[in-house]
Formats: C-alpha cells, structure tokens, sequence
C-alpha cells in the first residue's frame, strides 16, 4: 500500500464516508457527549485512541489466529472480546504511566468498550482486505471522523441552547433534525469519489 | 458436520477468553495504583451532591484534595460540622467549628425596579447583563432571570416578584449562586442571623430614588437606632456587622425605604420576599 494510498483512504474516511454522517456509527456517544465542545473533544480522543490501537489488535487476531484456523465467521465475536480486553488494559496502563491522559479522558475510555463504532472499523477493515498499515491508518482516520462530527455537533448545540424553537422541538427532538441537515451537509462529500 | 466443528471454534474463543482475562489480571496486579486507602473513607462521608462549592470539581476531586492537604477538613460547606467532624476523626485531626452559612439575595428591587428597556433575548442573567449590564435602570439590582436558580443544586432558589429569593430551608450555603449571579449580589451571611439589609446599590440616595422603589438612599437612620453599633452605612450604602448584631429588629421598623428584612418579615409573606410596605 503506497503512501498516496494510504492518503486517501484516510481522506475517504474522515470526509466522504463518516462514520457518523454516513454510515450512521456511533450515533449513542454522538448524540449522549456533545453538550460541551470540551467533552465533545474528550470523547473523540478517547475513541481516536481506542480505534487505533483496536485496528492493529483485531487486524493481528483476524490474521494470525481466526484466518489459519478458517474461523472467519468468528470475527464479530472475538473481536467484541478483543476489544473489550484492549479498553481495559489500556486503562490500567494509562492509569499507571499517563495519569495526566487518563483523568483528561476520564469516564469516556471505559464508556465506548462497547461503541459500535469501534467495532465497525475493525470489521471493515478486515472487510475491505486492508494490509496492516492500511488497517491501522482507517481506524485513525474513522475516529478522526468521528471527532470531527462530534466537535462540530458540539458546537452547533451551543447554539441551540439559546434558540427559541417551537415548544414541540424544544431539547432532544431538534437536536435530532439539527444532527439530520449536518448530515446532509456532509453527504456533500459524497460527490467526491477519488 | 462433526461435534469437532463446533467444539474447536467454542474451545478457541474459550481460550481467547482466558488469555484475556489473565492478562488483566497480571495486568491488574503490575499497574495497581495505590490509592490511599482515606480518600474512599473521606469521599464516603462527603453528600455527593457534587455541587463545587468547595471549589473542587466534585466531591471526588474535594475527598483527594482533603487526603493530600491541600483542603481544609471543614472545606464542605454543605456538609456543615456533621461531615467535617467526621472527616477530620478519619484524618486524626480536630476540626473547629465552623458557622453555618446561607445565600440571601441582597436586593428588594424586582418588579420595583425601573426598566430601562425591555429585554427579550435569552432567559439568562449572564446574557442578560451582557446587553448594558441588565434591564433595570439600577446598575446593582438583581435581574432576575434565574441564572442562581438553575444554578442551585438543591432547588432552594425561585424568583418571586422578579427577585430572586432563597428558601433558607432548603439552602445549604455551598455557595454556588453566589459564584453564578453576574451581578454579583447574593451573599452568604451566617444561618440564624435574621436581619439582612436587601439592597447593594452605591447610588447617591438622589439616584437610586429614581431608578428604584426600593433601594437604600443612605439615610443613616439604621445606624442611628442601632444601639449594638452594628450597622454602618458607606458609600451610600447600609451594611450589618453579623459578628455586632443582636436581632433586636430596630433597623426593620426604622428603614424608612423598607429594605431592611427580617426572617419574622420574610416568613409572615409566606417565606417568599413580599413588597409590602413600599409606596
């Protein structure tokens, strides 16, 4: 996989085909995070991390143990499993070595052991037939994604806390319509094929 | 389709499993960070209602912070000297006795207050005082739009006749309206002192006469009739010395703008600050 390559899958990920706006991941996290553009910001981290170092993790199981065996179809369960696993170890380590990384994300790092999103990029990944690097690179730039739409969603909600819309729409059901006309704003992207 | 078809993927995933769980548990045991073992005893004590009075971030950060040192045991001004003797047995000191406090909002205008325009932007104090420091005509008076009561994380506070008053029963003194209100006039005074002077205004008596029904003008007759010495008016303004004053009530009767309260006032209208009295 060239560098070019690599560019721009990680460019398709973050933009064309996010994975909030377009692929409708990790829409829990999204919708439950984004009051304050700082949380927004803590939880993107959290998954950022989360999702990279998962992309190397599941890539190694799928091929080292899962494609030798042929037990393809175990994928979903064991790769629930690994993850699972690799949150918790990487809190105990940040809690030891980066105490200072660890109460900066806090509660969100033990919150998206279970984020759909998490396990989507690991999937597709594995899915698309990635090599190593490519894995890794689609789940940096997935999170990437993920960060991106969560910030900018945070942003949007700060404003919607001193808007007087109609008593019907008040709180969460405009929020939703807010989070539908930014998705369609990115399905702009979709325009885009590289 | 044989039984081992079935078994070999059940017995990987076992596997994977135990691999797992292994490794955390080594894992547990080579990155456990000791924790001292008073920080979950102190927190445990604390009302977790994670207010921030104290000026910690939550009861979590008050409990760490009271271990290392850096807070005094008494910090929890919710808790009162319940929790702070508590605290201090587990930390082997003797706390003094601290006073409790409660919020009183040091302003009578409201409704009384002369509006200079008419706001309707958002409902919030601090937006509001952003646009030329408020709707009232008076630079000091409270705007009432209920920035401490959403503050207050024990619903002690509602705006009655368009100021905002705390229900002293409910009030805890943690102190977090006082931090909230832009307008900086809600105060804490010491829990069973009765009488509070309900204006903050600095305003020559000519001024405020103009801007509100209600404020203090500086008379002095409450410094004149108070024979514990205990108020003093300056800057246009009259103030009580709670550690001088002995409720006796004189500056209640004597205010001649009626802005001087009195619990005894405030409970007969119904605990709620009526204006009554102001022509």
């Amino acid at each position: 996989m060239s560098f070019g390559q690599v560019l721009l899958l990680m460019f398709t990920a973050i933009l064309v085909e996010n994975f909030i706006f377009s692929k409708f991941y990790g829409c829990c996290p999204f919708l439950g995070v984004s009051d304050k553009p700082d949380t927004a910001l803590g939880m993107g981290l959290a998954v950022t991390f989360v999702m990279t170092l998962s992309g190397a993790v599941t890539w190694a199981v799928y091929h080292f143990l899962l494609a030798p065996l042929h037990l393809e179809y175990l994928k979903t369960v064991a790769f629930i499993l690994v993850i699972a696993a690799l949150v918790q170890f990487i809190e105990m380590f940040l809690k030891r070595f980066i105490p200072a990384l660890y109460s900066a994300l806090g509660i969100y790092l033990p919150l998206i052991t279970t984020n759909c999103a998490v396990l989507s990029a690991a999937l597709l990944a594995i899915q698309n037939d990635l090599p190593f690097v490519g894995a890794v690179a689609f789940g940096f730039a997935s999170a990437l994604g993920f960060t991106l739409a969560i910030v900018v969603f945070a942003g949007v909600r700060g404003r919607l806390e001193f808007s007087d819309p109609p008593r019907a729409f008040r709180g969460f059901p405009i929020t939703l319509i807010a989070a539908g006309l930014l998705a369609m704003a990115f399905a702009g992207f979709a325009g885009v094929r590289l | 389709m044989t039984a081992s078809a079935i078994l070999i993927p059940a017995a990987i995933l076992a596997g994977l499993g135990v691999f797992f769980g292994i490794l955390l548990a080594i894992a547990a045991k080579v990155f456990a960070v000791k924790v001292d073992e008073r920080v979950p005893k102190v927190r445990e004590c604390l009302p977790g209602a994670n207010c921030g009075g104290c000026g910690y971030s939550g009861c979590d950060a008050l409990a760490a912070a009271i271990v290392k040192g850096e807070a005094p045991c008494s910090a929890c001004t919710v808790g009162g000297n319940a929790v702070a003797k508590q605290i201090g047995d587990i930390m082997g000191v003797a706390v003094a006795k601290k006073q409790r406090m409660r919020a009183q909002v040091m302003c009578s205008g409201g409704d009384l207050a002369i509006k200079k325009y008419i706001y309707e932007g958002a409902p919030d104090c601090i937006a509001a005082a952003k646009l030329g420091g408020g709707d009232k005509l008076c630079p000091y008076g409270c705007i009432g739009l209920g920035t401490c009561a959403a503050t207050c994380p024990f619903g002690a506070i509602s705006i009655v006749n368009g100021v905002a008053a705390v229900d002293y029963r409910k009030c805890e003194g943690c102190g977090a309206c006082v931090a909230a209100c832009p307008k900086k006039i809600i105060k804490l005074i010491p829990f069973e002192s009765a009488h509070w002077v309900g204006c903050m205004s600095k305003d020559k008596g000519a001024s405020v006469v103009k801007e509100c029904r209600a404020g203090c003008i500086g008379c002095k007759q409450c410094e004149r009739v108070c024979e514990a010495g205990a108020i003093t008016v300056t800057d246009g303004l009259a103030s009580i010395d709670y550690a001088k004053c002995v409720d006796c009530g004189k500056c209640v009767e004597k205010c001649p703008r009626h802005i001087i309260w009195s619990a005894k006032r405030q409970e007969g209208g119904g605990l709620v600050i009526t204006h009554t009295g102001v022509k």
